[in-house]
């Protein structure tokens, strides 16, 4: 049967145009239930159950559940609960969350590929008897909900005839639905149907379940109040202001030190746009994008210096706190004050699910109550739940679900439980969840594409591939790496040059381009590292085992092989798929120790000692060439062995092999970036390192001088050259500080694709290569995967497809992981701040520091022992009086407190130790010891009653760019 | 957008395996030696042959002694598309849609029984939704039938693409051609096996290139023999009507 689609589409030049399809209608399409007699579907294949286990206390009888789509869309979080098992899914459904949300689309998909789940999907919208054509006037949700009902309907009288009759056996039909309309709609055609709230709470297991029902269309008590907030303009007044130019579009910032004040990023704007209050505010929440209104310039104010903390009772639905602002804002002076505006609706929110803690309250037995989100700039979220008495002991997730215009917060509901406040464990989980990094365990689906053991190499695989078994290959890593992705070798020739090849695990040969494995692998795009935990971007198996060049074991890999002269000089290149055997896997040490070692004179040493030797001068000509050598402190923690805890902080120490290693991964990266870019010159992924502009290097230049040292930054060499001058002879560490700085005026790398720009725009500041991308760890970094087909497509051992030829799903991949690299680090530094803190829990400790940066009320110190940095305050806390007064000096960068005077890169001594008072935000404390300062500093080692309070990380994001001025681009 | 659903069905609804509904019609004018109307989904074209005739205009110079000059004409109808067309032939792309044409036609046709003669054959595509080409082929091939030219067998078109990197589908509609993924259009003679033309759009591993014929050459089989039917129904039915002869159900003449 056919019939056709029409329907009206404006394209994106304004036309309207009329398009026609057809659409056929089947019927091949079964109904998936093991109770049915008359559709032909292999039993196998068959998903429903026939003999239920009904333990709703709403329904009698055996039923299969059908859910509407605005179930999937707000209760995906209880779906995903046991629960829920024998439902069908419709594609109306299916089609409609695809549409409206796709990380919800994507938790449905990973349901219904869970076999155990029983989750049938039923294309009802090919279907012959369930199609239903769209009525005149009838709009695109009323015809859906139509469609949802019909093949409801028809499932209950295709399922009859195959059923014994009697009321207690039959298996029924439920329509699930929080659609009032909808329910009635039902009903009246004689169908079974109820809110997900009842269905809910007949259940089981209901308390635990209920906690996690979306409150989107809950009705707070007491509707007729006031309401708090003004109305949001509708999407189309949106629309038609921000046309007319009467409103603005933008990111909304919320501030982290005040809950009342917020800036809108708006494109084409110099500065960000204030907005401050209730009202200004009007429900936005961080990372919103908001329609603005700029008020007139009369009204603008300065943002207020105060910092405000929401209040820790819950006053109920009233706002205040304005007074205190109002009247700061008296007070600006007219220069100060900024472009001010209003956010008038909301374009697109940006929720997700957020980590805190709930906030205690008097009544034990309310079931609402308030939580506190470790995000500062995320308001507090008001929840219901039953668990409280032992949720507020734990860090737990909420998600928001909606917030009317009567509520002083946002209305949400508690997703799950992460473990206890201050265990490990639970803190790590936070900090994954706060760097948005996917960590749940690989779904089923994706483990169904890995490889079956036992894993043989067939005689096909090698008829594909160069056999390089018999060459001595080894792998240099460090200590305790399991996913070991290059290996090396090195001969000499008969002609006296040199073969040297890099062998990277072959992981393209394993995740095949658009399955599950492979969409998974390039959400994740990276692998993480926690101080104490890996969190894999592709599954163990393949990382740790089946890609891991581990020493003798047969591996495939991807291999690109030089030519070298004895000076370094490539001769020729060649790139193939190859099988190795790794003799050894070694670590930094091991090799170390082994080329030092006259007495051994082994192939593997041999080919070590070439490797050597032409790293050397490989890395002397790319310094000449004006490669940066950088520095940032990196520590590493020897962890207690059981209890997981770091009993000891060690810098990491860099190796000649380490930058052997280094030499030659960076050579197979730059060819093989030319070999695919001019294959592919459109679509190559590459990555690059822009010039940071000359103001970025101002507090470097700045003080250097200070100390009279010039530092150019003119080009990255005369950089480099500079920073090699740069040398005092009484601080060892003032070189290494500098580097720091200079590191911290760099701009992040990233990828892109070479489409997209143009040639001069490709190059590498840092490594001073006009050309660069990675190629040697696939299987840690998504980017390498993409590198190694590309290259594959190169030279023929493997095929192209679609997507990676599109340069813009390139780009628009390239977004991805340039995202997650990003939050990948800070969750690595994070992870690191938080050993610190492990680390400082019981301890006290004196240590040697630097003066870093001078700020107008604080000190920069770095402790080169820890890595860290943190701030001396040198005044008080708001609200008391300070006994030791010191003198800002902007010109100089100094402080100074009569004799005493902190400049930058000065050493101080100070006390480190943990203020443990705020349960969601440790801070690692910093007291001055040395110099003395009566008064102020502490006698070492001695508790003290003064607190000058920091935070890491909150100290490092305010850190370089001022505050409040774009970063340029 | 998935050309292909987890459920094994395409966006229009049709398994990987299947062609679009198609309708046919012969001997739809009667000015012209042959014409036939075809409707591949919604894709509707109509062919109209004259000829064999004397070679007229710069034919006359061109014709070759020995066998028959093809000459062939494709156009959209200004309306066939979701825009408006501006020109309905003489484009580069109708041009090149020509030349493609006649080198499909030409091996079919056996030009060797009309030496010193002019075979013009006209394609109006009226609805555009995909597969115009393998439409035009297949309206074409009916009307030759219906002009009574020679012909060594039927050229009949149809056209392939690859989802999801490896399940290969036939017959692709409009929607699937510009939602990407490669698209293999083949033109064969169905019954001896033979390639008269192949294309291709965008680059798919050589590797996949066996199934994605195999189903496109499926493809041109099956609609043979919807072809053939219409044929044999269509003699059979004007046969009946103008009493030429008997023709029993088969379609033999006694």
């Amino acid at each position: 049967m056919l019939t056709t689609k029409t329907f009206l589409k404006k394209t994106k030049r304004g036309n309207i145009l009329k398009i026609v399809r057809e659409h056929y209608l089947r019927d091949d399409i079964w109904c998936g239930s093991v109770l049915c007699k008359t559709c032909s579907m292999k039993e196998r294949e068959k998903t429903l159950e026939k003999d239920l286990d009904h333990s709703s206390s709403l329904f009698s009888f055996p039923h299969y559940l059908v859910l509407d789509t605005n179930i999937v869309l707000d209760q995906i979080d209880v779906l995903e609960e046991n629960s829920f098992e024998n439902v069908i899914i419709l594609q109306t459904v299916l089609e409609e969350v695809k549409h409206r949300s796709s990380p919800v689309y994507r938790r449905l998909k990973d349901i219904i590929s869970n076999p155990d789940r029983k989750f049938y999907v039923f294309v009802n919208e090919h279907h012959k008897d369930t199609y239903v054509e769209r009525k005149a006037g009838e709009s695109v949700n009323d015809r859906n909900d139509r469609a949802i009902r019909v093949a409801t309907a028809w499932y209950a009288s295709h399922l009859a005839p195959s059923q014994p009759k009697g009321k207690n056996k039959h298996v029924s039909i439920v329509l699930l639905t929080d659609d009032a309309a909808n329910r009635q709609k039902a009903k009246d055609e004689g169908l079974i149907s109820c809110s997900v709230h009842d269905y809910v709470s007949s259940l089981e297991n209901a308390p635990a379940l209920l906690d996690k029902l979306s409150k989107r269309n809950f009705v707070l008590e007491g509707n007729s109040k006031e309401p708090l907030f003004p109305l949001h303009l509708s999407p189309k007044e949106i629309q038609d202001g921000i046309k007319a130019g009467k409103l603005l579009q933008g990111t909304f910032l919320a501030s982290r030190e005040n809950f009342l004040e917020g800036s809108v990023n708006v494109e084409g704007y110099e500065k960000f746009i204030l907005v401050q209050g209730h009202a200004g505010l009007n429900r936005a929440v961080d990372g919103d994008t908001v329609a603005l209104e700029l008020l007139p310039e009369s009204e603008w104010v300065a943002p207020s210096d105060i910092v405000l903390e929401d209040a820790e009772e819950d006053p109920g639905d009233i706002l205040d706190d304005e007074a205190k602002m109002e009247k700061e804002k008296q007070k600006a002076k007219k220069v100060e004050r900024e472009p001010t505006g209003k956010v008038v609706g909301i374009i697109r929110r940006k929720w997700r699910q957020y980590c805190g803690i709930l906030q205690p309250s008097q009544d034990k037995n309310s079931i609402r109550h308030l939580f506190m989100p470790a995000e500062r700039k995320i308001s507090k979220i008001r929840i219901e739940t039953r668990q409280a008495e032992t949720l507020k002991s734990q860090r737990i997730i909420v998600a928001i679900d909606s917030w009317p215009r009567t509520s002083r917060y946002p209305l949400g509901h508690f997703v799950r439980a992460l473990g206890n406040i201050g265990d490990k464990n639970t803190e790590n989980e936070v900090l994954l969840l706060e760097h948005d990094v996917p960590h749940s365990k690989f779904s089923e689906q994706v483990l169904s594409f890995l490889p079956k053991l036992p894993w043989v190499i067939t005689d096909a695989d090698l008829e594909r591939r160069v056999d390089l078994r018999n060459i001595t290959i080894c792998s240099v890593d460090p200590p305790g790496c399991t996913d070991i992705d290059d290996a090396l070798h090195c001969r000499e020739l008969e002609n006296g040059n040199y073969e040297v090849g890099v062998h990277i695990a072959d992981v393209s040969h394993f995740i095949r381009p658009g399955n599950a494995l492979d969409k998974e692998a390039a959400l994740r795009a990276t692998t993480v590292y926690l101080v104490d935990k890996r969190i894999d971007m592709v599954p163990e198996l393949l990382s740790s085992n089946l890609c891991s060049l581990r020493g003798n074991e047969e591996r495939f890999a991807f291999s690109c092989i030089w030519e070298l002269t004895k000076d370094a000089t490539i001769v020729n290149t060649k790139f193939h798929k190859s099988v190795i055997c790794s003799k050894a896997a070694l670590t930094y040490g091991e090799a170390q120790a082994r080329i030092d070692d006259k007495t051994l004179n082994d192939d593997v040493v041999k080919s070590l000692r070439g490797l050597n030797s032409l790293a050397k001068i490989l890395k002397k000509r790319r310094i000449e060439n004006g490669a940066l050598v950088l520095a940032s402190p990196e520590i590493r923690f020897q962890v207690d062995s059981e209890t997981h805890d770091p009993i000891e902080v060690v810098a990491k120490k860099m190796l000649e092999t380490n930058s052997m290693v280094e030499e030659f991964m960076l050579l197979a990266n730059i060819s093989v970036a030319q070999k695919i870019v001019e294959e592919f010159p459109e679509c190559a992924m590459l990555r690059r390192h822009p010039q940071p502009p000359p103001t970025n290097f101002e507090p470097l230049v700045k003080a250097g001088h200070l100390q009279g040292f010039e530092i150019n930054v003119e080009s990255g060499k005369d950089l480099a050259e500079s920073l090699d001058k740069a040398v005092k002879s009484d601080n060892p560490y003032f070189n290494t500080m500098l580097r720091i700085m200079a590191t911290r005026c760099m701009m992040q790398a990233v990828y892109f694709a070479s489409g997209m720009l143009q040639k001069d725009e490709f190059f590498h500041y840092g490594l001073a290569c006009p050309i660069y991308t990675h190629f040697t760890s696939p299987i840690r970094r998504y980017a390498d995967i993409i590198v190694h087909r590309l290259l594959a497509a190169c030279i023929g051992a493997d095929s192209t497809y679609p997507e990676l030829l599109d340069k813009r799903k390139s780009h628009s991949l390239c977004h991805n992981l340039n995202y997650r690299n990003r939050m990948a680090q800070y969750a690595g530094r994070a992870s690191v701040n938080l050993h610190t803190h492990l680390f400082f829990r019981n301890r006290v400790q004196d240590e040697q520091g630097y003066v870093l940066y001078v700020r107008k009320n604080a000190l920069q110190i770095l402790i080169p022992k820890y890595g860290l940095e943190g701030t001396l305050y040198l005044a008080p806390p708001k609200g008391q009086i300070a006994k030791v007064n010191f003198t800002y000096n902007e010109e100089e960068q100094s402080q100074s407190h009569g004799s005493i005077k902190f400049r930058v890169f000065d050493p101080v001594t100070v006390q480190l130790s943990l203020d443990r008072r705020n349960v969601q935000h440790e801070k690692l404390m910093l007291l001055l010891v040395k110099p003395e300062i009566p008064e102020f500093s502490v006698p070492s080692q001695a508790g003290s009653q003064q607190v000058e309070a920091m935070d890491v990380d909150e100290v490092k994001d305010v850190a370089p760019p001022p505050k409040r001025q774009k970063k340029s681009k | 957008m998935d050309l292909l659903s987890d459920q094994g069905l395409r966006l229009d609804g049709r398994r990987p395996d299947e062609l679009r509904n198609i309708r046919c019609k012969m001997g739809v004018f009667n000015q012209a030696d042959g014409s036939a109307y075809l409707e591949q989904g919604n894709t509707k074209v109509l062919a109209t042959v004259y000829g064999p005739h004397q070679p007229r205009g710069q034919a006359r110079n061109r014709a070759p002694h020995d066998e028959a000059f093809v000459n062939c004409q494709y156009s959209m109808a200004v309306f066939s598309t979701g825009e408006r067309k501006n020109r309905p032939r003489g484009d580069r792309k109708s041009q090149e849609m020509s030349i493609h044409l006649r080198q499909a036609l030409v091996s079919a046709i056996r030009t060797e029984l009309y030496p010193r003669s002019q075979l013009d054959i006209f394609v109006e595509v009226l609805q555009a939704d995909g597969g115009n080409y393998c439409a035009c082929v297949n309206a074409a091939t009916l009307a030759l039938v219906d002009a009574g030219v020679g012909m060594r067998e039927y050229a009949v078109a149809c056209s392939a693409s690859l989802a999801n990197g490896e399940i290969p589908l036939v017959d692709i509609s409009h929607l699937e051609e510009s939602t990407g993924g490669p698209n293999l259009t083949v033109a064969s003679l169905p019954i001896s096996g033979q390639v008269a033309l192949m294309e291709m759009s965008q680059r798919f591993h050589s590797d996949h290139l066996p199934k994605v014929l195999e189903r496109a050459l499926e493809g041109c089989k099956d609609i043979h023999r919807i072809l053939d039917d219409t044929v044999r129904k269509h003699v059979e039915e004007t046969g009946r009507a103008s009493g030429w002869g008997q023709v029993d159900r088969a379609g033999i003449v006694l």
